[in-house]
């Protein structure tokens, strides 16, 4: 992994008071974005406005696209092509993305959207916040594969998290995936751009040996294949279709095998890596509240005032979404009495965490069906309940 | 408001409200960044979307804080803004028992006031016409609020405008500010030579 | 003398094909090798660079095009090889991008972002290899199936509109546009190479015979019957009126180079309406090396 410093071209170095949509585009010109396709959807829009706006002072270029299937095919191409790329949708769009995210998938292409959520289903709550498609980010294309989401719960995490999507998705060339949601998104609150010269970016995984011996997917020592771009003289071929190490479609169950598997394992082995945590008071905790995003803002008011009734809740927030942090959950499982899962959906996380608690703690989820954060009494109930 | 054991205020919810075009979303902007640039605050600001955003009823909330600001919508607001008779209908009712009222004096007709409510009142549309341009009147508005509730320094204010209002009429918009805020600053003149005379004459 | 040294059993385009893919899947009597053949000749006859041209292909017999090209090469999803074009080509301005594919894939799935290039003058080459019917999947009904004809999904013969993909597409603005049949192959390359030598959106329709499903199905004869057709009903009318192109079924077929014209391209409008708003605030786009270092 070749970690350079970001080009200031892209940085708007200061302290700013900034929504999370503004600084989402932010973070992705830091981060050396320099290709957006997207398709205007409420409430992610700003992101666009911002880039299109930002990005000819910059260097590159902004297209509005036809539509999400349009966006996420042009995103891809554009990787290939050389650049770093991102879009930004909402719910709606996301659905229609699914199937090129499978494709970015197949074909290992670095790659960033950032999620908006909205209540849904459907055209659902366009205005309204929603984390209903924390599920659809793992699972939404069809297939076995694997993807990174990390769930921002300031504009400034919208920053600081959009340039660590870009960094992950070219270290592990995996479509990484930003999932805030309306709340977040048309916040303002401060956000501090560093200066470039601290912001630290990784370059593609650029292959650099003999021509002739180069293979698409032909995996390197960290199980990560080298990169290519088009126009290079390699006269490479890549696929949608289950492929060897040439990129060339091979139609049969062995191949199959190790395609899937390495596009799982690439991430499942290096998890460990990936996943960041935040956890406060867990080590005397009776209860842990787990949430993600937004909801962990609003879980920690009703956490304070457990705390100061005695109660001992501890607080795990997923910064990283996907992958799951099993390990830490099943750990925490047979250590905590229970865990209290309030989301802005209908039950979609909680059922990881059950997944991984096995039994061995209690689970109590606090759904909300979105439109609105939890009222911090609902949370503050459950943990009650919890401890009851 | 809460406020913590050495009699300190650690947060505050503000509603700015009006109609749309009134430059009400540009008020919690304002406010927010001047809060949370300048002053060493936490200034989290949400507007409300949709339809309501383009013509009726609008508005912007701030929640104010010493600490991170961890519920990001206000409940009960201690402060509202007011610049329209819809939006004063429409919000009032939420209003804090306590709370301080803001209005444009030609623009809201309020209610007998309810509680301990306190009501500040700016002819904030006639100064900015006066000025030149009704456009300014959220200025006049941000000028008196910043007079009035002593939330927010006067200049982080000002320093707060570059980029949100256009180069162009900063001067304008900084003329407006100071209008709102010198009316405020001698309401709260007479408020309390009113309140002195008042006492004398109850003694 | 080996077998494989003597010239007659090599393949006299084999250095633009990857051979180790070679026999390929597509069916005997089957048009697409034939567009393949003018698609190599035209590469080699206008001497383009070679590393600088991308081919990218959708789902379908045609898009199995990308996989045989030993050229840079996307085989996509279905639908979705123009938008993937498109941002190939911005990623990387000195590319000539050429999109090979059906037309179900283009014109059926992908009609949406088909014409949206076309409007913007996407620089892309598109080559729609037209068999009027989805093959890969056994013959169903298409966009392009002429009224009467038999398809898998059409048992009864089709009764919808098909489209009049030169007329579609000069309408939604492409600046070259061009149809052709399997039998004009001479005709084939030398639009491709108009396409490979000039900016903006070209698009080229190539009427094939799908001999397996479209041909059986409806009682045409082999390859060699529909080559007939061609040859009896095609006529060629250059700067023909595209509205009325319209093909009916086993009916005449109005071929030619219908639109060619000048117009600024996606990236030639995007710089000049910066550069004249911005000034030197704009960062010319795509005349710059796009060198890793």
């Amino acid at each position: 992994m070749k970690k350079v410093k970001a080009d200031p071209k892209g940085v708007l170095t200061g302290v700013h008071y900034l929504d999370g949509d503004f600084a989402i585009a932010e973070g992705a010109l830091a981060a050396g974005c320099r290709f957006f396709g997207g398709y205007p959807i409420t409430p992610s829009t700003e992101t666009a406005e911002r880039f299109s706006a930002r990005i000819p002072k910059v260097g590159g270029v902004f297209i509005q696209m036809e539509d999400e299937l349009g966006s996420i095919a042009a995103l891809i191409g554009a990787v290939w092509g050389g650049v770093k790329a991102m879009t930004v949708t909402s719910g709606p769009g996301f659905s229609l993305m699914q199937e090129n995210i499978g494709l970015a998938c197949m074909m290992e292409t670095p790659l960033v959207i950032a999620n908006v959520q909205r209540g849904g289903p459907s055209t659902g709550l366009p205005t309204l916040a929603g984390q209903q498609d924390i599920m659809q980010a793992r699972w939404g294309s069809h297939g076995d594969y694997e993807v990174i989401a990390l769930a921002p719960d300031s504009p400034q995490e919208c920053f600081d998290l959009t340039i660590e999507a870009f960094n992950l998705a070219e270290i592990y060339r995996v479509p990484t995936f930003i999932m805030t949601d309306e709340c977040v998104g048309h916040m303002h609150e401060k956000v501090v751009i560093p200066p470039a010269e601290e912001i630290e970016v990784v370059e593609r995984k650029w292959y650099a040996g003999p021509k002739e011996e180069y293979l698409p997917y032909k995996l390197d020592k960290d199980g990560i294949p080298f990169m290519i771009k088009a126009g290079d003289g390699y006269r490479f071929h890549t696929t949608g279709l289950t492929h060897d190490e040439r990129g060339y479609p091979v139609i049969n169950a062995e191949c199959q095998d190790w395609c899937v598997r390495h596009l799982c394992d690439k991430i499942r082995k290096n998890a460990d890596k990936i996943i960041r945590l935040e956890e406060d008071e867990i080590d005397t905790a009776e209860v842990v509240v787990l949430s993600y995003g937004i909801t962990s803002r609003v879980a920690t008011r009703a956490v304070q005032k457990a705390r100061q009734e005695g109660i001992k809740v501890g607080t795990l927030r997923l910064i990283t979404v996907w992958p799951f942090p099993e390990k830490r959950i099943r750990e925490l499982a047979s250590l905590v009495g229970s865990f209290v899962v309030p989301e802005i959906n209908y039950g979609q996380i909680v059922y990881e965490v059950e997944r991984c608690a096995a039994g061995q703690a209690k689970v109590i989820h606090v759904p909300h069906c979105g439109g609105w954060v939890h009222n911090p009494d609902d949370i503050y109930n459950a943990i009650k309940e919890a401890v009851k | 408001m809460i406020i913590n054991s050495t009699g300190e205020l650690t947060m505050t919810e503000i509603r700015f409200s009006g109609f749309g075009g009134q430059g009400i979303i540009r008020c919690g902007l304002i406010t927010g960044k001047a809060l949370a640039l300048y002053d060493n605050k936490h200034a989290t600001m949400n507007q409300s979307f949709g339809p309501e955003a383009r013509g009726s009823a609008c508005s912007s909330q701030l929640v104010v804080s010493d600490d991170r600001v961890l519920y990001p919508y206000i409940t009960k607001p201690e402060i509202l803004v007011s610049m329209s008779q819809e939006a004063y209908d429409k919000y009032e009712p939420e209003l804090r028992e306590d709370g301080l009222l803001i209005i444009d004096k030609d623009l809201v007709k309020p209610n007998p006031p309810r509680g301990k409510i306190k009501i500040y009142a700016v002819p904030a549309t006639r100064f900015a016409e006066e000025l030149g341009n009704r456009i300014i009147a959220n200025l006049v508005m941000l000028g008196f609020f910043t007079a009035v509730t002593k939330l927010v320094k006067p200049e982080s204010m000002k320093k707060a405008l570059p980029g949100l209002v256009p180069d162009r009429f900063l001067e304008l918009n900084i003329k407006a500010f100071d209008k709102g805020y010198e009316y405020g600053l001698q309401t709260l003149e007479e408020e309390k030579t009113g309140a002195t005379k008042a006492k004398a004459k109850k003694k | 003398m080996k077998a494989e040294d003597r010239l007659e059993e090599r393949n006299p385009i084999e250095d633009l094909l990857r051979m180790d893919r070679i026999p390929h899947i597509w069916c005997p009597g089957c048009g697409i090798g034939t567009v393949v053949t003018s698609f190599a000749e035209a590469l080699k006859k206008t001497q383009i660079d070679l590393d600088k041209v991308a081919v990218v292909s959708g789902i379908g017999c045609t898009g199995r095009v990308a996989g045989y090209i030993k050229l840079d090469s996307f085989h996509t999803t279905h639908g979705r090889a123009v938008p993937f074009a498109t941002g190939l080509k911005l990623a990387n301005p000195e590319l000539k991008v050429i999109v090979f594919s059906g037309d179900g894939d283009l014109a059926g799935i992908g009609g949406n972002h088909l014409i949206h290039a076309a409007r913007r003058n996407m620089d892309l080459v598109v080559i729609c290899v037209n068999n009027f019917n989805y093959a890969m999947t056994g013959g169903q009904v298409a966009a392009t199936t002429p009224i009467e004809a038999n398809a898998s999904t059409a048992p009864y013969g089709n009764f919808e509109y098909p489209f009049n993909l030169p007329f579609l597409m000069d309408a939604a603005g492409a600046t070259y546009v061009a149809r052709w049949t399997a039998l004009h192959l001479r005709r084939v390359t030398m639009s491709i190479m108009d396409a490979l030598q000039r900016p903006g959106f070209s698009f080229i329709e190539v009427i094939t015979p799908c001999v397996t499903l479209y041909a059986r199905r409806n009682r045409l004869g082999d390859g060699l019957n529909l080559l007939r057709y061609y040859y009896d009903n095609s006529e060629i009318q250059h700067g023909a009126d595209t509205r009325n192109l319209d093909i009916s079924y086993q009916g005449k077929l109005i071929v030619g180079k219908f639109v060619e014209k000048e117009k600024p391209t996606f990236l030639d409008a995007m710089n000049q309406h910066l550069s004249r708003v911005l000034g030197d605030d704009y960062q010319l786009y795509g005349r710059i090396n796009y060198d890793r270092d």
